[in-house]
């Protein structure tokens, strides 16, 4: 067999490779051969084998049939077989396999091997991959070669000492007298790595750390060494001697110092040798003070080398290298706490890195900014971080904004100020804005009495441009809700008042309602504020014909709420002023941050109701506590308590009075008939007047059905039982019109066969959009008490390019379900 | 450390040593990830970056990128240094190394590697130091080989 192609050759060969799958053929030819020569157990080229296998490996194909392979090369006696075998170990094996576990034999050979290389190999692999197993099996050896005196390999023992502790560390008091003279060594390899092991047992053990607390002027001296000697060729790094070194014995004096007095003392001086000698020129020495920065933070320095600190930091803030400020602004962040002062007089350097370019510079910055607010630079502060909020990348919007309401929260000069920050961030990032934020504003407004009016006005200015962003629209819908009498009165103090006229109110809201950007959430607020302005508008008529439509609309929350302020307007028309009065001012027992917001109620209006708390009798009548329960607001603050004093006004006494009836009375339809256009036998209307309405809904899995699909005009059915009676289907329509021309003058009319009854609801309109941009619906209620095959004789009338179009369809093909 | 890789401005894979233990389809999986992150880097833009809850460290060389993984306490601006200083190590073995070397001989570069960092750490901070020791072992190498190569041709005479 001729011999196996050398390594270089290979990866030429692969190089010339113009595609994919040329790649690939070439790799499976040769791991072809590679795998025959394996079965052969040629041990000459096992080794050319093997690194091909690796170089195959790394451009991302299989190699798992060389494991074997490589535990041969280990224990082979040639150096070059080792070398190779040890190094597709590390690559090819993981610990998750028992096929690692074969190399502990080997490993142990070679950790006593006579060449030295041979066992700084068997001490790299241990230490770079060696599962718990093997490290409990070969830890005594490692400590052992912790002692000797060759430095080559008491170096690499001691890393791999680090890393059986890591895996093991039940296994650190083992080490412990090894570790007596390490830092007597003269060699720095020794000396760097011993640090290292040290600082690994002191960060894992209490006890080691008290114990090697003894060990800190030893430190010192060496590090005060590094400092003062002079030029050393060996260790030099532009000038600084063995800076890794340096860095590694000042974090081990950071934990040694840390909570401990006599410890810090001792390290000051050196601490402040280093900070002002430590050449900054170059990266190495930032480094450097870097890491005496984070000491000096962290042990029980004195005053005066915190300061030192701070303002090394703050001469970071000012360097040209990203880096370097980048590190800077990490470490401020963490020191902000404890020396918030001293932080401070770097604002605005701060600051001005919001500007920055890079992302993590602009998100450290931002988020130090936040740190640094307080009552004296909120202003300027303000309206830097808005500056930012404006501009900054999507990712970092949420939180900026998050942390804007928080800091207005804590520290705004004035209510009027506050409220312009919220519209500042609504309108500019308003679809950032967290979820909870919501209800959190809409509390802060209602406890900002004085500027009701100055609020609503300008959240009506700011729907009028733009509806897009949620969380400004549901905001600025509950206010016109609320304080709609105010913006068409024109009361406004704060600025020049606007005239508004009440249509014009409702024809925003209505529009709300409609927009395709509007998610249900947005409706359902918009749908409330519509009812609540029925009490201060006098346009009620208008509203209640907005209201009657949605009692139709397929969202099923929207119908449940139109229907029932429906009922509100007909059978409960007495007790609507009293509950869609003035909401009371919100204490607030939830708090989203650090300080609590405890507001006393100020100036409330005269006859408050205690609607918040829904009858103690819960029947089965919950029509009335829904409609409480709407008004308490399910999306309002979690927390509502009324904090009123004042008796409840007679309206509220008469509202007790009459729910305590209501609740009496529970069970089926109340006596005076109900004003739903009807002329149908009562027991359609069970589902109507006293129980939740629909609250069965398509859970009950029918499947929709096209019941119409000609020239464009499609017709679905959607099915769901109407609670109380099984025997009722109540079929949702929906015509969608897919021509490029609007169907107007729609009507949809339905007959059923005669051991049916139907009944049929008002449309949400008459109008079919074009392309599919829209819906009609429409309900129907149908009675099938004989539980026949339900079938269907549908009329449909429209408009559509001018000519009026007639049509009749037979629908039979509704699912058994529906009728069963 | 956790992890070191060296990849090319393509996202070609050059070196890769993996100092926790990982399946190797999650060490595809991060490799494929942080390769597109970094790529993705304008060249203006900081050596760091967070990523997952590591804080990556890189830097660009020619057309090589070094991409080291490193931990909570680990100083950001000295594993730069350490970058650095395996480059050296790289250039001054191949003399004026470049990114054909690290193809060729990618078995060697993983050796300097090795003699330079042990378990995440360095483990010699001496440039001559390392150097030497894979001098050593190259020598070592060498002897066999020749040993082996004189013992081929022996045979193949007596055929």
């Amino acid at each position: 067999m001729p011999a196996p192609i050398r390594l270089r050759e290979l990866i030429r060969t692969i190089r010339t490779a113009r595609t994919q799958a040329e790649e690939r053929e070439m790799i499976q030819k040769e791991c072809a051969a590679i795998r025959s020569s394996f079965r052969e157990e040629d041990n000459t080229y096992r080794c050319r084998n093997v690194a091909k296998l690796l170089y195959m490996h790394m451009l991302g194909y299989p190699a798992h049939f060389g494991q074997l392979e490589c535990l041969k090369l280990i224990a082979s006696q040639k150096f070059t077989d080792k070398r190779i075998g040890y190094l597709g170990a590390m690559l090819l094996l993981d610990e998750r396999q028992d096929v690692h576990l074969l190399m502990t034999n080997c490993i142990k050979n070679d950790l006593n091997h006579s060449t030295q290389y041979v066992q700084g190999l068997a001490l790299c692999t241990l230490g770079c991959m060696g599962s718990s197993e093997m490290c409990r099996d070969l830890a005594g050896e490692v400590e052992k070669l912790l002692k000797t005196s060759n430095s080559y390999l008491r170096k690499k023992a001691a890393l791999c000492a680090v890393h059986v502790i890591r895996k093991v560390p039940e296994l650190m008091e083992m080490f412990l007298p090894a570790t007596k003279n390490l830092l007597s060594e003269k060699n720095h390899g020794v000396l760097h790595t011993s640090v290292v092991l040290l600082t690994e047992m002191c960060e894992r053990s209490p006890d080691m750390l008290a114990h090697f607390r003894k060990l800190v002027p030893q430190l010192v001296r060496i590090l005060k060494n590094l400092i003062m000697s002079g030029y050393s060729p060996e260790h030099d790094v532009s000038g600084i001697s063995d800076p890794f070194l340096q860095v590694r014995i000042l974090r081990l004096l950071r934990i040694l110092g840390k909570n401990d007095d006599d410890s810090s003392e001792a390290m000051n001086d050196i601490l402040a040798q280093v900070a002002t000698n430590t050449e900054t020129s170059k990266n190495v020495g930032n480094a450097i003070l870097y890491e005496t920065v984070l000491t000096i933070m962290d042990i029980k320095s004195e005053s005066g080398l915190r300061v030192l600190a701070i303002n090394i930091l703050g001469r970071f803030l000012l360097n040209n290298d990203k880096n370097i400020r980048y590190v800077a602004l990490t470490s401020l962040l963490k020191t902000v706490q404890t020396d918030h002062n001293a932080v401070q007089r770097h604002r605005s350097t701060i600051v001005d890195c919001l500007k920055d370019l890079d992302v993590s510079i602009k998100r450290r910055a931002m988020e130090l900014s936040f740190a640094l607010v307080n009552g004296n630079n909120i202003r300027g502060m303000m309206k830097e971080l808005l500056y930012f909020l404006d501009s900054c990348d999507p990712e970092f919007k949420a939180d900026c904004a998050s942390g804007v309401f928080l800091a207005a929260e804590k520290y705004a000069p004035s209510k009027r100020w506050h409220i312009d920050t919220i519209m500042r961030v609504l309108t500019t990032a308003g679809s950032y804005v967290r979820d909870d934020s919501v209800p959190n504003l809409i509390q802060l407004i209602t406890n900002s009495v004085e500027m009701h009016a100055y609020t609503v006005q300008r959240l009506y200015k700011a729907l009028l441009d733009d509806i897009s962003q949620q969380p400004l629209v549901q905001v600025a819908s509950w206010c016109i809700g609320e304080y709609g009498d105010l913006l068409v009165s024109g009361q406004c103090e704060e600025e020049e008042p606007i005239q508004v006229t009440e249509d014009e109110v409702l024809d925003v809201l209505e529009g709300l309602l409609v927009s395709n950007l509007s998610t249900p959430v947005t409706r359902g607020y918009s749908l409330t504020a519509i009812m609540k302005l029925s009490t201060r508008f006098s346009s009620v008529n208008r509203i209640k014909k907005v209201v009657s439509i949605y009692g139709s609309s397929i969202d099923v929350e929207l119908q449940q709420r139109a229907v029932e302020y429906n009922a509100l307007f007909k059978k409960y028309d007495h007790m609507r002023s009293a509950l869609l009065e003035r909401m009371p001012i919100m204490e607030k027992t939830a708090s989203n941050g650090p300080t609590e917001i405890v507001q006393t109620n100020g100036e409330t209006d005269p006859s408050v109701v205690e609607t918040k708390h829904p009858p103690p009798v819960t029947q089965s009548t919950n029509q009335a506590t829904d409609l409480l329960d709407l008004l308490g607001g399910n999306d309002m603050v979690p927390v509502i308590q009324t904090s009123v004093p004042t008796k409840p006004a007679s309206a509220g006494g008469e509202l007790l009075d009459l729910l305590g009836d209501l609740s009496l009375s529970g069970g089926p339809a109340p006596t005076p008939a109900p004003s739903v256009p009807t002329s149908q036998p009562p027991f359609l209307l069970d589902g109507l007047s006293s129980q939740p309405l629909f609250n069965d809904i398509a859970a009950a899995g029918i499947p929709p059905m096209t019941a119409y699909n000609k020239n464009g005009l499609k017709i679905d059915f959607t099915f769901e039982r109407a609670n109380p009676n099984p025997n009722i289907a109540v079929i949702t329509i929906n015509a969608s019109n897919s021509t490029e021309a609007d169907m107007t003058d729609f009507v949809f009319q339905a007959a059923v066969p005669k051991t049916f009854q139907l009944q049929l609801l008002s449309p949400s309109s008459n109008v079919v959009p074009a392309l599919n941009q829209g819906t009609v619906t429409q309900v129907i209620r149908v009675l099938n008490p004989q539980k026949q095959q339900l079938r269907m004789r549908i009329k449909l009338t429209y408009t559509h390019r001018a000519s009026s179009i007639q049509d009749l369809a037979e629908v039979n093909n509704f699912p058994p379900q529906s009728w069963q | 450390m956790q992890f070191m890789l060296l990849f090319s401005r393509q996202g070609k894979l050059r070196l890769q040593k993996w100092y926790v233990p990982l399946s190797d389809k999650e060490k595809k999986k991060i490799t494929r990830e942080l390769v597109q992150t970094v790529l993705a880097r304008k060249p203006k833009m900081c050596s760091f970056l967070e990523w997952r809850d590591l804080k990556i460290v890189y830097k660009r060389y020619a057309s090589l990128y070094f991409c080291c993984a490193t931990e909570g306490q680990d100083n950001e601006l000295i594993t730069l240094e350490i970058i650095h200083r395996y480059v050296e190590l790289l250039d001054k073995y191949f003399g004026s190394v470049c990114e054909l070397d690290i193809i060729f001989n990618f078995e060697k570069a993983y050796f300097i590697l090795d003699e330079f960092l042990l378990g995440g750490e360095a483990q010699e901070t001496s440039k001559k130091n390392v150097l030497k020791a894979i001098e050593q072992a190259d020598l070592l190498q060498e002897n066999e080989m020749g040993l082996f190569y004189a013992l081929l041709a022996a045979v193949s005479t007596l055929n």
